[in-house]
C-alpha cells in the first residue's frame, strides 16, 4: 500500500471536512463532491476515502449515522461535529499560512 | 488526546472494541452501497451491467485492502492489543508454572507487607475510630505545661470554657478512658469503659442502635445520673442480645446504672489501642475517677478531649484561637493555670493513647516494608532476565516478522502487570488475614480487650493500585532493558559466559543481587539493634525487685464497700497474708509501678525551695501501705518507711525519692523538713532510692510516696513478696481474701517481671516486625543470589569442564562458586553498611542505651549474611564441581 504525501494526506482531512461543513453527506456523496470541487486534480481514489472517513470519526471531528435515502436504502451519513468545526478552523487557518509563504517563495524564485 | 476528542470518540472507542464484528459489518455495507451507486452511475451513463460493475470496482481499488485500511483507522487497537498481549502473558506464565509461582510469591510477600503496614497505618493512626464520622477534622486536646516534656490533661471547668468559646470548633467533646469490674467469680476482670460528655454521641455522628445517647443535664451534679450506653459486645455476650434490654438496671462500681442505650456494632470508642465496652456521663466522674469530685475544681485535671474543627478550618488556623483561649485561662485563673497553654494534636499523635506509642514503631516499619518490596522486585528482576534470555529467541523472530520494539515494551510491560497484579491480590489477601496482627502480639491484662484493627479502604486500596502499577513498571523495565540490545542475527550466535568474572549481560544480574544484600543488610543491622535495645530494656534494673514480687488486687468497690469497710479489709487482709508460708511480706499501693494506671500527680511547695515565676512544680507520688518499698525491695537510703501508727489521725508524712531530695532540697537530708502535698503540708519522715515509674525509658525523675491511709483508696493494687509460685500465691491469698469474705473475688496476678514486660511490649512489636521481615529479606537475597550462582554455573559448564580438564580439583570449582558469591556479598554489604550508618539514627527513640552504630551489632550481621551467602552458593557450587570433564568437552 503507497501512502500518499503527508501534505496531500493532511490536504484531504481537510477538503472532507470543508465538503461536511456544508452538508452531511454520504461517502459516495463524498468522492463525488470530492472529484466536482477538485476537477480530478488530486486525484482521491476511493481507496484512501474510506480510510480517511474512519480516521476522521474515530478522532471524534465527524460523526456517522444511519439513514435511509430517498430510494429506501440504508446510507451511512457523515456531519461535522463541534470539535471538528475546530478543527478544520485550525487546519484553514493553517493551510493558508503555508500556502501563502510557499506561493511567496515560488514568486521569489521568478523574479 | 485531549478530553474533549476524548469525549467525542469515547462512544465509537467503546464501540469498535465491543461490538468489532457489528462495525465491521456496517463497513462492509458502506463500501457496497458505494459501488452500488457507482454502477447505477456508469449504468446510466449508458454502460452495460457488466461493463458497468467492472468499471466501478477497478475505480475503487482492492476491496479487503480498503477493509483493512479502515480498520488499521479505526480505533480500539490499543486497547485490542493489550488484550492480545494480556491473554500471550498469560499462557507464557502457564507455560512456566515454577518461575511464575515464585514470581508472585516474592511479590505477594512484598506487596503485601506494603499494604499490612498500610492498613495498620490507616485503621490506627489516621482514621482509627470505625463509624466515627469526619476524623479527619478531628484533633486531640491537650495541655502544654512549662517544663514539663508531655502533654497534660483539662480540669472540666476549663473544658467547658474552650467548649463555649472555641468558635472554629464545630464540636468539643470529652472521651476519657475508665474502668470498672463486671465479672465476679474466683476471676476479676476489669472491662473498659469511658467517661464521655453528654453530646459526645451526636458530636461523633454515632447513634445508638437501642434506646439514646446522652441529655445535656447529664454533664451536670455529682453522681447524679447513673446512666449507662453499652457496646454491641457487651450487649451480645452479657445480655445475650436481650431487645428488652433498654431501662434494665447494672451495677458499674457498685453504683445501680439505668441502660439507656445500645452503641451500633462495630463503634469501639475512641481510644486507641481499645475497644470500649461502655458509656457514661461526666456527671458519674466520682464513681469512676479516683480522687473525688472534681466537676467543680478547676486544679483537677483528669479530661481527654477532642475537637472537630469546623469544615475547612485547618489545625494551624485554629491553634491560635485555643491559645488566645488558654491565655485567657491563664489571665483569669493565674494560681491554678500558671505556665500552661493548650494545644491540638493530629489523631495519629494523641498524647493519651497508644498512637503515640504505636506510632513510631510503624513510621519504622513503613520504611522496612519498602525495602521488602524493592527487594522482592529485585528479585523477580532477575528471575525474569533468566527467563528473558531464554526467551530471545522468540523475541528476536517476533522483531524479524515485524513486531516494533515499543510493541515488544508493551508486551513485557504487560507481563509484568500480570504479575504485578496477582501480587497485589495476594497481598492484600495477607493483609487482610494480618489486620488483627499487632493485637495478637501486644499482651495485656486479662479482660482488657485491645482493639488495634487494620483498616483495608479506599485510601489503602488506592495506595495498593499505586504500588501495583510501579512493581509492573520495575519488573517489566528490567528485562525490557535487555530486549533493548537484541540484534536479530545475534540470536542465533551461541552465548557462553564464565563463573569467574560477570561478563556482558551478567552485570544486571551481579547488580541487582548486590542491592538486595545491601537492603537486607540494611534490615539486618536494624532487627540486631532493636532486639538489643529491647534485651536492655527488660534486663535493665527498675530499681525494685521484678521476680519475687507479684501483684494483685481486690474488687472491693464492686461488691459495694464503702471507706470504712475497705480500711478495714486491708488491715486483716494484710495480717492473714504476712502469717502464710512463703510470704515474706505485702503491701498495698495506689499504683503499681510500670502499670496501666497513671500515677495521680498534685502541686507542690516545698519550704525552703523559690520556684521560678513560671514554674509550678507538679510531682507525681504513689499513696502506699506500710512495708511498700521492703516489699517492692526498692532501698530506704535514709529516715523510715511508712508504719501502721501513720493513719488518718497522725501528722501527715512523706517519702521523697533521691533525685527529688536532690532538685528540692539541693542534695540535703530533707528529714524533718516540710513539703506541701495537696494544700496540706507533710513531714518528710524517708528517702527512697531511685526507681522506673512508669516507664522503662524515663530517666530518673522527682516522686514521692505518702501513706494509703492519709490519701485514702478504696481499690488499691496488692504487691506479695512470695518465694511460692504464681499459682500458689494465687490459691493463698483466695483462700485468705475468702476467709473474709466469701463474696470477693482476686483480679488476674502476675510478677513484676511480666509487668515489665507488658509495658515494654511495643518494643516487641518492633522486634517481632522488624526480624520477621529482615530475616525474610535475607531469605529473598539468598534466593536471588542462589539464582545467579546456579544459572551462572549451569551456562558455564564448558569453562569448568575444561578447567577440570586442564586439572583442576573439585575443590578449586568449590572454592571458585563460591568465592565469587562471597565478592558479591562483600561488595552488598559495603554498601548496606554505608546505608545503614546512616538510615539506623531514624530508628530514633526505639532504641534504648544502644548506639545506632554498635559495631558488634554490624558484626552479629555480617556473620548471618556471610552464613546466608555460603549457604545460598553451597548447591550450585557443589553441582560445578560435579562436572563431568569428558561428557561436557564431548557435547
Amino acid at each position: 500500500m503507497s501512502k500518499p504525501a503527508d501534505l496531500v494526506q493532511g490536504t484531504l482531512d481537510m477538503l472532507i471536512l470543508k465538503i461536511l461543513a456544508l452538508q452531511p453527506l454520504n461517502g459516495w456523496a463524498i468522492s463525488q463532491r470530492l472529484k466536482q470541487i477538485s476537477s480530478d486534480v488530486l486525484g482521491v481514489s476511493d481507496g484512501s476515502l474510506y480510510p480517511a472517513l474512519h480516521k476522521l470519526e474515530h478522532r471524534g471531528w465527524i460523526r456517522a449515522q444511519w439513514r435511509s435515502s430517498e430510494n429506501n436504502r440504508r446510507a451511512k451519513l457523515y456531519s461535522l461535529t463541534a470539535l471538528g468545526r475546530k478543527q478544520l478552523e485550525k487546519e484553514t487557518a493553517n493551510w493558508n499560512r503555508v500556502s501563502a509563504a510557499i506561493s511567496g517563495i515560488v514568486r521569489l524564485e521568478e523574479a | 488526546m485531549n478530553l474533549e476528542q476524548l469525549f467525542y470518540s469515547l462512544p465509537l472507542r467503546l464501540r469498535s472494541f465491543f461490538h468489532a464484528n457489528q462495525l465491521d459489518q456496517e463497513m462492509k455495507e458502506e463500501l457496497r452501497e458505494h459501488l452500488e451507486q457507482q454502477i447505477s452511475e456508469n449504468r446510466s451513463r449508458g454502460m452495460s451491467p457488466e461493463e458497468a460493475r467492472r468499471s466501478a470496482m477497478l475505480a475503487m481499488g482492492g476491496v479487503a485492502q480498503i477493509e483493512q485500511q479502515c480498520r488499521d483507522a479505526r480505533g480500539g487497537s490499543v486497547l485490542r492489543n493489550f488484550v492480545q498481549d494480556l491473554g500471550y502473558g498469560f499462557r507464557q506464565l502457564r507455560r512456566s508454572p515454577g518461575f511464575s509461582v515464585l514470581a508472585v510469591l516474592c511479590l505477594t510477600l512484598g506487596i503485601g507487607a506494603n499494604a499490612a503496614v498500610f492498613s495498620w497505618l490507616e485503621g490506627i493512626l489516621f482514621r482509627p475510630y470505625p463509624a466515627v464520622a469526619h476524623q479527619e477534622r478531628l484533633f486531640a486536646v491537650a495541655a502544654t505545661v512549662q517544663g514539663e516534656s508531655s502533654p497534660d490533661e483539662l480540669s472540666w471547668p476549663d473544658f467547658l470554657d474552650l467548649q463555649r468559646d472555641c468558635t472554629l470548633c464545630e464540636d468539643a467533646f470529652v472521651s476519657k478512658i475508665t474502668g470498672s469490674t463486671l465479672n465476679i467469680g474466683d476471676h476479676a476482670e476489669g472491662t473498659t469503659g469511658s467517661i464521655v460528655s453528654a453530646n459526645y454521641f451526636d458530636a461523633i455522628g454515632v447513634h445508638p442502635v437501642l434506646g439514646r445517647g446522652f441529655e445535656p443535664a447529664d454533664d451536670v451534679g455529682n453522681d447524679s445520673h447513673p446512666v449507662v450506653v453499652i457496646s454491641d459486645q457487651l450487649w451480645r455476650n452479657r445480655f445475650k442480645g436481650d431487645s428488652q434490654i433498654i431501662g434494665k438496671i447494672q451495677r458499674f462500681n457498685n453504683v445501680p446504672h439505668t441502660i439507656i442505650g445500645v452503641a451500633p456494632k462495630g463503634f469501639y470508642g475512641t481510644f486507641v489501642g481499645r475497644a470500649i465496652q461502655f458509656w457514661v456521663p461526666v456527671s458519674m466522674e466520682e464513681t469512676f475517677e479516683s480522687g473525688g469530685y472534681k466537676l467543680e475544681d478547676r486544679g483537677a485535671r483528669w479530661i481527654e478531649s477532642y475537637v472537630r474543627l469546623k469544615p475547612g478550618v485547618s489545625r494551624a488556623q485554629a491553634q491560635p484561637q485555643i491559645s488566645a483561649i488558654a491565655a485567657r485561662l491563664r489571665k483569669d485563673y493565674p494560681v491554678i493555670n500558671r505556665g500552661r497553654s493548650l494545644g491540638l494534636w493530629a489523631l495519629w499523635q494523641t498524647p493519651f493513647n497508644h498512637a503515640g506509642e504505636l506510632m513510631p514503631i510503624l513510621a519504622v516499619m513503613v520504611g522496612v516494608v519498602a525495602f521488602v518490596l524493592l527487594i522482592a522486585c529485585a528479585n523477580v528482576g532477575n528471575l525474569l532476565l533468566v527467563r528473558s534470555l531464554v526467551r530471545r529467541h522468540e523475541m528476536s523472530v517476533r522483531v524479524a516478522i515485524g513486531a516494533s520494539r515499543s510493541r515488544l515494551l508493551k508486551q513485557l510491560l504487560t507481563e509484568g502487570l500480570i504479575l504485578s497484579a496477582l501480587g497485589t491480590a495476594g497481598g492484600f489477601l495477607m493483609a487482610y488475614w494480618c489486620r488483627h496482627l499487632l493485637v495478637r502480639l501486644l499482651p495485656v491484662g486479662a479482660g482488657r480487650a485491645m482493639y488495634l484493627p487494620g483498616a483495608i479502604d479506599a485510601r489503602v486500596m488506592a495506595m495498593g493500585a499505586g504500588i501495583c502499577l510501579l512493581v509492573a513498571l520495575i519488573v517489566g523495565l528490567i528485562p525490557a532493558f535487555q530486549t533493548r540490545h537484541l540484534d536479530v542475527a545475534g540470536a542465533l550466535k551461541v552465548e557462553s559466559s564464565s563463573v569467574a568474572g560477570t561478563r556482558g549481560r551478567s552485570w544486571m544480574r551481579s547488580g541487582l543481587v548486590i542491592c538486595q544484600i545491601c537492603l537486607s543488610f540494611v534490615l539486618l543491622v536494624g532487627g540486631v539493634l532493636l532486639l538489643e535495645s529491647l534485651q536492655k530494656l527488660r534486663t535493665t534494673p527498675p530499681g525494685f525487685s521484678t521476680t519475687s514480687v507479684v501483684v494483685t488486687g481486690v474488687p472491693v468497690v464492686a461488691a459495694g464497700y464503702e471507706v470504712a469497710r475497705a480500711k478495714t479489709f486491708q488491715t486483716e487482709l494484710i495480717d492473714r497474708l504476712q502469717g502464710l508460708p512463703g510470704i515474706e511480706s505485702a503491701a498495698f499501693a495506689a499504683v503499681t509501678p510500670l502499670g496501666y494506671a497513671t500515677f495521680p500527680s498534685t502541686p507542690i511547695a516545698v519550704d525552703g525551695y523559690q520556684p521560678s515565676p513560671d514554674e509550678q512544680p507538679d510531682v507525681e507520688y504513689n499513696p502506699v501501705g506500710p512495708g511498700y518499698l521492703a516489699t517492692l525491695g526498692i532501698p530506704l537510703l535514709s529516715g523510715r518507711e511508712f508504719a501502721r501508727t501513720d493513719d488518718e489521725s497522725a501528722p501527715l508524712v512523706a517519702i521523697v525519692n533521691r533525685t527529688m531530695m536532690i532538685r528540692y532540697w539541693g542534695g540535703q537530708d530533707p528529714i524533718g523538713r516540710r513539703l506541701e502535698v495537696k494544700g496540706r503540708w507533710a513531714r518528710v519522715v524517708g528517702v527512697a532510692a531511685d526507681s522506673k515509674y512508669e516507664s522503662m525509658r524515663e530517666t530518673p525523675k522527682p516522686f514521692f510516696y505518702v501513706p494509703l491511709r492519709q490519701d485514702f483508696v478504696r481499690e488499691p493494687d496488692l504487691n506479695i513478696r512470695t518465694t511460692q509460685s504464681l499459682q500458689g500465691t494465687f490459691a493463698a491469698v483466695l483462700g485468705e481474701v475468702h476467709g473474709l469474705d466469701q463474696n470477693l473475688a482476686l483480679y488476674e496476678m502476675i510478677t513484676l517481671q511480666e509487668q515489665v514486660n507488658r509495658s515494654t511490649s511495643a518494643q516487641l512489636v518492633a522486634v517481632t516486625l522488624v526480624s520477621t521481615l529482615g530475616g525474610l529479606a535475607l531469605l529473598l537475597a539468598a534466593v536471588g543470589l542462589y539464582g545467579v550462582m546456579s544459572y551462572s554455573v549451569a551456562q558455564s559448564t564448558r569453562e569448568l569442564g575444561l578447567r577440570m580438564a586442564l586439572g583442576a580439583g573439585a575443590a578449586n570449582l568449590l572454592r571458585l562458586v563460591i568465592s565469587r558469591g562471597l565478592r558479591l556479598m562483600m561488595g552488598g554489604i559495603l554498601l548496606g553498611a554505608i546505608a545503614a550508618l546512616v538510615l539506623t539514627r531514624l530508628l530514633g527513640q526505639l532504641l534504648y542505651n544502644v548506639s545506632p552504630h554498635d559495631p558488634r551489632v554490624f558484626g552479629a550481621a555480617l556473620v548471618m549474611m556471610a552464613i546466608t551467602t555460603v549457604c545460598a552458593c553451597l548447591l550450585p557450587a557443589w553441582r560445578a564441581s560435579r562436572t563431568d570433564p569428558a561428557r561436557v568437552l564431548r557435547d
